[in-house]
């Protein structure tokens, strides 16, 4: 049983729906006289009513985990899976509603880097600050004050307040301090999406180092190269319960899976916001459509066809499509803009089809997202319209093509092969 | 099993660890420091204003109150007086307002890390009490002044007392502090009130007037005022004027132990899941 770090049972934790907290006294006392009179509560939002106010959701719905020392355990999760709630509860930032956790060993939770750091202190005075916050006694801090300034790189500014400290430094900073911790379970948030490559670099090594000295690491990202390489067993969460426990790389495949959802065909973006007001004024992109497909899966062998339907507000005649394609955890693949234009008089609403050579992306669920926009003779782009939503795809190699292709290792493109050109006999 | 830890939906409803509380003393130290040192960073004067801002409060109290209102000082001298009563009660009144709002201030350290939330409301009123020991040493020097020219202060064993009246004002401001702390997680509208109420209670205690002021049929009110009893023991104890009867200071511990109490199971009710209605 000893080797068991953390066991958690039937955990849930529950929140009011509606405004709760930030109400005053008087607020509370007019809502609950109108309610005991059967009138209207004076305080409630236009379309609110009682049914909703006090109404209660479930962020966690129950979950049984057990955590072995020196494991690195990965979280996963869409937004609102209740991926950040387990781990404030696991830190004991707030309590659970339901349910049993049991902890062997001492936790550090990172939940943000530099909790607790003052501006008017020098970077000294923080490391000590932010060290006690986190459980470290002064004789720990004393003893390791210079190993923590050495792996923040910021010997030279050390005794100058955080105030006048870079963004990047004051980051570094607050990670070596938490990475000094000697805590037998870390818990972190995606604190790792900090500071330059270089550091980021050396934090995974370091937790990295960690994990294998021992330590139990729980681990939330939605980077899943970080999670790769840093975890041994994975968690999906998703509304609340574990949809899945195991392997760290058919995790990912099933968040991905969950993430692409049903991978439609068809995305309509009237009356959608758009990302700058201008957008949509002189253009209008109503919707855009995979062609020739009943999901939104395709093989690399073939031609993706896809086509938008757009209202010309004014005359415009060069106007050109962007497509920018990201995986679907976000990291940026690349970008193309047609080779041709097309225009469009003021008044017309036209279909447009085009065709798009996938041949170069690796097997994968990418995102999609689509802008008209206009070069002019300047040089310069202008922007016309943008797909408001994700679109999402999926590409599938095709049988009589399998290479093994590893994106952790070679990325998502298939850039263009070498050829020999000469060779000269020895 | 032998796990270290237990997390559970809830708790006793006095539920209060110590041994942990004791672990965190470090921390305590450090926001004491931390105060300190950013308190007057960018300011001329610097740390001069701990010393300036009692010197002002009190001659304003001696102006008005004493040379305007003519209220009695029983034979003490005016400065000394003031100066006195005011070292004590705004120790107080600084406990109270900074515990009131340690949740609403602090949200943004609390719901990011664990650590025992009482260490904050500690922290503030060793604050306020080292602000204190401050004043009382300006007194000090106040009154050898006067010893100097001429005036005798009437000082008995009862000076002996003058730190357990210093604790007990302590707990007292911390208890009152932290049940509006917990109060306020909820209802904001606390925070203004205390302000208001501070000052209210101040002149419902015997700060810039004695005791014997009371006429005698008020007296069982006023001493449900826990603070009456204390600034006149202290300043029996210091200034050597007159005192008060034990039982009135026996029920003036009574009530303070009581408000610690309730506090303390109140606040240990809320900081578990202050965070979601904070």
């Amino acid at each position: 049983m000893s080797d068991i770090a953390i066991k958690i049972e039937n955990l849930k934790k529950e929140y009011r729906l509606g405004t709760i907290g930030g109400r005053t006294l008087n607020a509370e006392l007019q809502s609950w006289w109108a309610r005991k009179r059967g009138k209207e509560d004076p305080n409630l939002k236009l379309g609110e009513d009682y049914g909703n106010y006090g109404e209660s959701f479930l962020a966690l719905k129950g979950i049984d985990l057990e955590v072995k020392k020196g494991e690195a355990l990965g979280i996963i999760g869409p937004n609102g899976a209740g991926k950040s709630t387990l781990l404030k509860i696991l830190s004991r930032v707030t309590a659970p509603t339901e349910g049993d956790i049991w902890i062997n060993g001492r936790i550090a939770s990172m939940l943000e880097v530099g909790t607790g750091f003052h501006g008017e202190l020098t970077g000294r005075e923080n490391i000590y600050m932010n060290g006690a916050i986190l459980g470290m006694t002064k004789k720990e801090v004393d003893s390791k004050i210079e190993s923590i300034i050495d792996f923040s790189e910021c010997r030279q500014f050390i005794d100058t307040p955080v105030k006048r400290y870079s963004s990047g430094m004051y980051v570094k900073l607050a990670f070596a301090v938490a990475s000094h911790l000697d805590a037998e379970i870390m818990v972190m948030d995606e604190v790792l999406a900090v500071g330059d490559a270089m550091f980021q670099k050396k934090c995974l090594g370091k937790m990295g180092d960690e994990a294998a000295g021992g330590k139990t690491v729980l681990y939330v990202s939605h980077n899943m190269a970080t999670i790769r390489k840093l975890c041994t067993r994975c968690i999906v969460l998703q509304k609340g319960q574990i949809v899945f426990d195991g392997d760290v790389e058919k995790a990912i495949d099933v968040y991905m899976e969950n993430a692409t959802g049903d991978l439609l065909t068809h995305y309509c973006f009237d009356g959608q916001r758009r990302s700058v007001p201008e957008r949509g004024r002189e253009l209008y992109l109503h919707s855009f459509d995979f062609l020739g497909k009943k999901i939104a899966k395709f093989s690399s062998l073939e031609k993706m066809r896809y086509g938008f339907n757009v209202e010309g507000f004014e005359d415009i005649d060069n106007v050109r499509v962007r497509l920018e394609i990201r995986t679907v955890e976000g990291t940026n693949v690349g970008m193309s803009e047609s080779s041709d234009s097309f225009c469009i008089k003021k008044g017309e609403r036209n279909d447009y089809e085009l065709e798009y050579d996938i041949s170069n992306l690796a097997e994968g669920s990418y995102t999609l997202r689509l802008t008209l926009f206009e070069l002019n003779d300047m040089g310069i782009h202008k922007g016309f319209d943008e797909s408001t939503e994700t679109i999402y795809f999926e590409i599938v190699e095709d049988e009589s093509n399998r290479t093994n292709w590893f994106p952790q290792y070679w990325g998502r493109v298939k850039l263009p092969a070498s050829t020999i050109v000469a060779c000269k006999r020895g | 099993m032998d796990f270290t830890t237990h997390i559970k939906a809830k708790n006793g409803w006095f539920d209060i660890n110590l041994k942990e509380l004791f672990q965190y003393r470090d921390l305590i130290i450090l926001f004491v420091k931390r105060t300190y040192t950013t308190m007057y960073k960018q300011t001329i004067l610097g740390p001069l204003w701990l010393i300036l801002n009692p010197l002002i409060t009190v001659s304003l109290y001696a102006l008005v109150f004493g040379t305007v209102a003519r209220l009695s000082t029983d034979g003490a001298p005016q400065f000394a007086f003031y100066l006195c009563s005011n070292a004590i009660w705004s120790f107080f009144a600084v406990c109270i307002t900074e515990t009131s709002t340690t949740f609403t201030a602090n949200a943004a350290i609390m719901g990011k890390v664990y650590f025992p939330r009482l260490v904050m409301p500690i922290s503030s009123v060793i604050t306020a009490m080292l602000n204190m020991l401050i004043q009382l040493g300006i007194l000090i020097i106040v009154m050898i002044g006067y010893v100097m020219s001429g005036i005798r202060f009437n000082i008995t064993w009862t000076i002996m007392l003058v730190p357990v009246l210093i604790i007990q004002t302590g707990l007292l401001g911390l208890g009152c502090g932290i049940i509006v702390a917990a109060l306020t997680t909820k209802y904001r509208d606390l925070v203004i009130l205390v302000s208001f109420g501070v000052q209210l209670w101040m002149y419902a205690s015997p700060v810039v007037y004695t005791f014997s002021q009371i006429p005698p049929k008020f007296i069982r009110f006023y001493l449900l005022n826990p603070m009456a009893p204390i600034i006149t023991m202290w300043r029996n104890a210091i200034l050597g004027t007159e005192g008060i009867s034990g039982i009135y200071w026996g029920i003036s511990w009574g009530i303070t132990v009581a408000v610690l109490f309730i506090g303390i199971v109140l606040f240990s009710r809320i900081e578990r899941t202050f965070m979601d209605t904070v």
